[in-house]
C-alpha cells in the first residue's frame, strides 16, 4: 500500500511540473514571437493595410472599459449596498437577486454576446457599436462587483455602524462617510479585477462591436475592435506574429491591472485604516 | 418635533422586550436621576445592555426586537413618533464595549457628529474639537497629530476619542456599555475620572460588570437578573444592606 | 435613497429576465416550429440549403466530447498539482508558484486559442493525427484543459487548506505515512470544495468560445474522431450569428438557449453543492441582527 501513495505523489510532483511547464509555455510562446514585432509604430501607429496597428484596438478597448464601468460599478456597488446594509441579506427579494447574480455569473459569454446582438444590433438597429458591446459588457461583469462589494461590506465592523448611528447619523450617511470608505479598498480592487475581465473577454464583442480593426471609432455609436478581438482577427487572417504582439500587449496590461488591484487596494486599506492594520 | 431641554432624567415605565419569542426584559420599572452616574449590574445575559440600548434606540437595528412600555428621558416620550431617532441619539449619546473610532483621522472622528448636524464651518469645527478632546482629557495627548489617522492610538486614548467624539454632538446623556472592559487598569482609572468629571453636566448610565467600578463610580446601582430589575438605589445601599437575597448573592460573588 | 439601492438590486433581476425573454421568445418558438426532437437530435445542419435542415445534434455532441475530455485532463492535472503544492512541494516554493498560477488564470482564453492555433494544432497535425487534420476535439480538448488548470488548482488548494490540520496530525499518529494521510484523509475531506471546483471547470469549458473556436476546425459535422475538423455550441453561435439573418439566425440563437440550458443546469448543481457550507460561513460572518 505505501507503494501506491509514493507513486501518487510522485505523479503529483510530476502533475505539478506539467502544470507549471504547460502554463508557461503559452507566454513564453506570446513573449517570444510577440516581442519582435512590437514597435511603437505597431502599438500607437496609424493603422495601415499593409502594417496593421493597435491604435484602433486600444481606443476601442479604453472606450468599452469606460462604458462597463461607468455602468456597472455604481450599480453593483448599490446594489451590494442594499443587499447588506438594508436587508442584511436576508428575505425572498434578496433570494432572488443572489440567485439571479449567480444565474447571470454562470452564463457564458457567447451568450451574453449572443443577447448584445439580439438586443443592441438587431432591436435596438444600432448595428453593431461600441456602446453595445460595452453594455453587454457591464452586464456581463455586474455579477463580479455586487459579489465582491458584498464581501467588502460584510468585512466593515459592525462596531463602526453602531458608533456611526448612535451620534444620530442618518443610515445614507453612515452607508455613504463610514461604511463605503471602510470597504473601499476591496471595492476597488474588484473594480480593477473587473476591468480586466473586460479587457479580456473577446467572444462577447464579436457578436456585438463587429471587428473593425482597421479604423478608429469615430464615436461610441461607431463599429470597432479591442485588443482581445485583434488577436482573433490577426490569427485567423494569417498574421501570427502581429496576434502574439497583441498578445504581448493585452498580457502585459492584464498582469499590471491584477498587480495594480493589490496594491491599489492595500493602498486604500493603509490610508483608511492607517499603519495600525 | 419633541426637543430634549431642560432636566434629563430617565423614565423607565413597565419595560417589557422581546426578541422573537424570548422575554429579555420583564416589567422594568425605574426613574434614574440626572447629572447623576447610575450603573446598571447583573450577571451576563440578565438584559442590562438590552436595557441600555432602549435610551438611544439602538435595539431599532436588531431584528425581532419589541419594545413595550413608556420611556422618557427629559420629559420627552423617545418612542414617539414626534421625536427624530437621530435628534435622539444626538442627545443620548452611547459609549461602546469595543472602542470603535471611525478609520479617519483624530479631528474627523470628533468632528463627524456636528459634520452630520450642520456644522461646516472650520473655526467652529476647531473649536469643538478641542473644547471635546479636553473635555475627554486627552486633548493634550493628540493635540500634536490631530490629522493621524486614529486607529493608530492605543486601546484606552481610543476609547477616550469615543468618548469625545460622543461629547462633540453636545449630549445631554451618555450611555456607557462596558466602556472600560477591554482596557487596562490605568486606562480604566482615567476614564473613571473622566466620568466623575462629565457628570456635572451629563447624566451618566454605565453598564458593568465590574462591582468595584460600580462603588468607585456610580451614585446609583441597579442590578438585573434574568430580565428583572431586582434591586435599585442609592449605591452604598444597595452594597452594604441590600435589601434583596438575590442582590446580596450577586454582590458577595456567590453567582454570576 | 433605499429607492436607488433597491433598484439597483432589482437590475440583475431584469437583466437576468430580459435575457432569458430574448433569447426564449426568439428560440423556443423556432425549436418548436423546427420540431424538437428534429433540432436537439438531428445531425444534419445545412442552413444554407434550399430545404434547410436544422439539427445541432453535431455540436451538442462535440460540446460534451471536448468539456468531458477537457476537464478529464485539467482535473487530472490540476487535483495533483494542488496535492503537490499542498504537501510535496518546498514550502517558501508554494506562495510564490500560487501567486503565478493566480496571474495565469487571468490569460484571456482569445490568448490560449491562439497558442492552440499555432502551436498545439500543428504540432497535433504533424506527430500525432492519424488523419493528418491537427484542428478537432483532441486540440480543443488540450487548449481548454490548460485553460481551466489554474482555476482547478486554486479551488482545489482552496480546498485542502480548508480541512483542519488536526485530521492530518491525528492520521500521522496513528502511524499513517505522509502520503497515507494526504491521500487518505484530507483528500477525501476536501470533496466537497474540490467538486465544486469540477463543476465550475466544467461550466468555464462548456461555455468557452473563442480559445475552442480556434482550434475546433468548424465543420458541422457528426463527430467521429479526435481528429477532425468539428463544431461545438460556443462556435456554433460565434460562427454563424454575424451572417446570419431570418431562419439561421433564430436557429443560432435557439444553440444559445440549449446552451443556456446546460450552464443553467450546472449553475443548480453548483449552488446545491456550495449551500450548505456557504449558509454556515455567512452566518459566521454577519453578526449584525442576532441575539444576545
Amino acid at each position: 500500500m505505501r507503494k501506491l501513495y509514493s507513486a501518487l505523489k510522485y505523479a503529483s510532483i510530476a502533475a505539478l511540473m506539467i502544470s507549471l511547464v504547460a502554463l508557461m509555455a503559452v507566454v513564453a510562446y506570446v513573449l517570444i514571437n510577440g516581442v519582435e514585432k512590437l514597435s511603437l509604430n505597431f502599438v500607437f501607429g496609424e493603422y495601415h493595410p499593409d502594417a496593421p496597428t493597435l491604435l484602433p484596438a486600444l481606443i476601442g478597448t479604453l472606450e468599452l472599459v469606460a462604458i462597463a464601468a461607468i455602468i456597472a460599478v455604481p450599480i453593483g456597488v448599490a446594489s451590494a449596498v442594499f443587499l447588506v446594509e438594508y436587508t442584511r441579506n436576508k428575505g425572498t427579494l434578496v433570494k432572488i437577486i443572489q440567485v439571479a447574480t449567480e444565474t447571470l455569473a454562470g452564463i457564458p459569454s457567447i451568450v451574453y454576446g449572443l443577447f448584445g446582438y439580439l438586443i443592441f444590433v438587431v432591436a435596438f438597429g444600432w448595428g453593431y457599436s461600441i456602446i453595445g458591446g460595452g453594455i453587454t459588457l457591464a452586464i456581463m461583469i455586474l455579477p463580479t462587483i455586487v459579489r465582491s462589494t458584498q464581501e467588502s461590506l460584510l468585512s466593515v465592523q459592525e462596531g463602526l455602524r453602531e458608533g456611526a448611528y448612535a451620534l444620530g447619523t442618518s443610515k445614507v450617511r453612515t452607508i455613504f462617510k463610514i461604511v463605503l470608505p471602510s470597504a473601499a479598498g476591496g471595492i476597488v480592487t474588484a473594480v480593477i479585477l473587473a476591468i480586466g475581465r473586460v479587457i479580456s473577454e473577446s467572444a462577447v464583442l464579436i457578436l456585438t462591436i463587429g471587428m473593425v480593426v482597421n479604423k478608429v471609432p469615430e464615436s461610441l455609436m461607431a463599429p470597432g475592435t479591442s485588443l482581445a478581438l485583434d488577436i482573433y482577427y490577426f490569427a485567423n487572417h494569417g498574421r501570427p506574429d502581429e496576434a502574439a504582439a497583441a498578445a504581448v500587449v493585452l498580457l502585459v496590461l492584464v498582469v499590471l491591472l491584477n498587480l495594480l488591484a493589490g496594491w491599489v487596494g492595500k493602498l486604500i486599506k493603509k490610508s483608511t485604516y492607517g499603519e495600525a492594520k | 418635533m419633541n426637543e430634549f431641554i431642560g432636566s434629563m432624567n430617565i423614565i423607565a415605565k413597565s419595560c417589557n422586550l422581546y426578541y422573537g419569542d424570548f422575554h429579555a426584559l420583564k416589567d422594568v420599572n425605574i426613574d434614574i436621576p440626572e447629572k447623576e452616574i447610575t450603573a446598571l449590574i447583573g450577571p451576563s445575559g440578565c438584559g442590562k445592555s438590552t436595557f441600555l440600548k432602549i435610551f438611544n434606540r439602538m435595539n431599532d437595528l436588531v431584528e425581532g426586537c419589541r419594545i413595550e412600555g413608556e420611556f422618557r428621558i427629559g420629559g420627552v416620550d423617545i418612542f414617539d413618533k414626534g421625536t427624530d431617532v437621530n435628534l435622539l441619539r444626538k442627545n443620548v449619546g452611547m459609549v461602546f464595549q469595543k472602542p470603535n473610532p471611525f478609520p479617519m483621522s483624530i479631528y474627523d472622528n470628533i468632528a463627524f457628529a456636528p459634520r452630520t448636524f450642520g456644522i461646516t464651518k472650520k473655526s467652529e469645527l476647531d473649536d469643538i474639537v478641542e473644547g471635546s478632546l479636553r473635555r475627554a482629557s486627552i486633548w493634550d495627548e493628540v493635540k500634536d497629530r490631530l490629522r493621524k489617522n486614529a486607529l493608530g492610538m492605543s486601546g484606552g486614548q481610543q476609547q477616550r476619542l469615543c468618548i469625545a467624539r460622543s461629547l462633540a454632538a453636545s449630549p445631554k446623556v451618555l450611555l456607557m456599555d462596558e466602556p472600560t472592559s477591554a482596557l487596562d487598569p490605568i486606562s480604566t482609572g482615567k476614564i473613571e475620572e473622566l466620568m466623575d468629571e462629565l457628570k456635572k453636566d451629563l447624566t451618566i448610565v454605565i453598564v458593568t460588570h465590574n462591582m468595584q467600578q460600580a462603588t468607585r463610580i456610580a451614585d446609583k446601582t441597579a442590578f438585573f437578573l434574568l430580565g428583572e430589575l431586582v434591586e435599585y438605589g442609592n449605591t452604598d445601599d444597595i452594597f452594604t444592606s441590600p435589601r434583596d437575597e438575590r442582590t446580596e448573592r450577586y454582590i458577595t460573588g456567590r453567582f454570576g | 435613497m433605499r429607492g436607488v439601492f433597491l433598484f439597483s438590486a432589482v437590475f440583475s433581476i431584469i437583466a437576468l429576465v430580459t435575457i432569458t425573454v430574448f433569447l426564449f421568445a426568439s428560440g423556443v418558438p423556432f425549436i418548436a416550429k423546427t420540431g424538437f426532437t428534429k433540432f436537439l437530435f438531428g445531425s444534419d445542419w445545412i442552413p444554407l440549403a434550399d430545404t434547410p435542415s436544422y439539427g445541432i445534434f453535431p455540436m451538442i455532441v462535440a460540446s460534451l466530447y471536448v468539456t468531458a475530455l477537457s476537464v478529464v485532463i485539467g482535473i487530472g492535472i490540476g487535483l495533483f498539482t494542488a496535492i503537490a503544492l499542498y504537501r510535496f512541494c518546498p514550502r517558501r516554493l508554494v506562495a510564490p508558484i500560487r501567486q503565478m498560477i493566480n496571474l495565469l488564470a487571468g490569460i484571456p482564453s482569445v490568448i490560449y486559442g491562439l497558442f492552440g492555433m499555432t502551436v498545439i494544432v500543428p504540432f497535433i497535425r504533424d506527430y500525432i493525427s492519424p488523419s493528418g487534420v491537427g484542428y478537432g476535439i483532441l486540440s480543443a480538448s488540450l487548449v481548454l484543459g490548460v485553460m481551466i488548470l489554474p482555476t482547478i488548482v486554486s479551488v482545489s488548494l482552496d480546498a485542502l487548506t480548508g480541512v483542519p490540520n488536526t485530521y492530518y496530525e491525528g492520521a500521522l499518529a496513528l502511524g499513517a505515512s505522509k502520503e497515507q494521510a494526504t491521500f487518505k484523509i484530507m483528500l477525501p475531506a476536501a470533496k466537497s470544495g474540490m467538486l465544486a471546483g469540477v463543476v465550475l471547470a466544467i461550466g468555464r469549458a462548456i461555455g468557452e468560445t473563442m480559445a475552442v473556436i480556434m482550434v475546433i476546425g468548424g465543420s458541422p459535422e457528426m463527430p467521429e474522431s479526435l481528429f477532425q475538423s468539428v463544431r461545438t455550441l460556443t462556435a456554433n453561435i460565434a460562427m454563424g450569428a454575424m451572417e446570419s439573418s431570418g431562419d439561421t439566425l433564430a436557429a443560432l440563437i435557439a444553440t444559445g438557449v440549449v446552451l443556456f440550458v446546460f450552464t443553467l443546469i450546472l449553475n443548480i448543481s453548483f449552488s446545491v453543492l456550495k449551500r450548505d457550507k456557504s449558509d454556515k460561513h455567512t452566518e459566521k460572518k454577519r453578526k449584525w441582527g442576532t441575539k444576545k
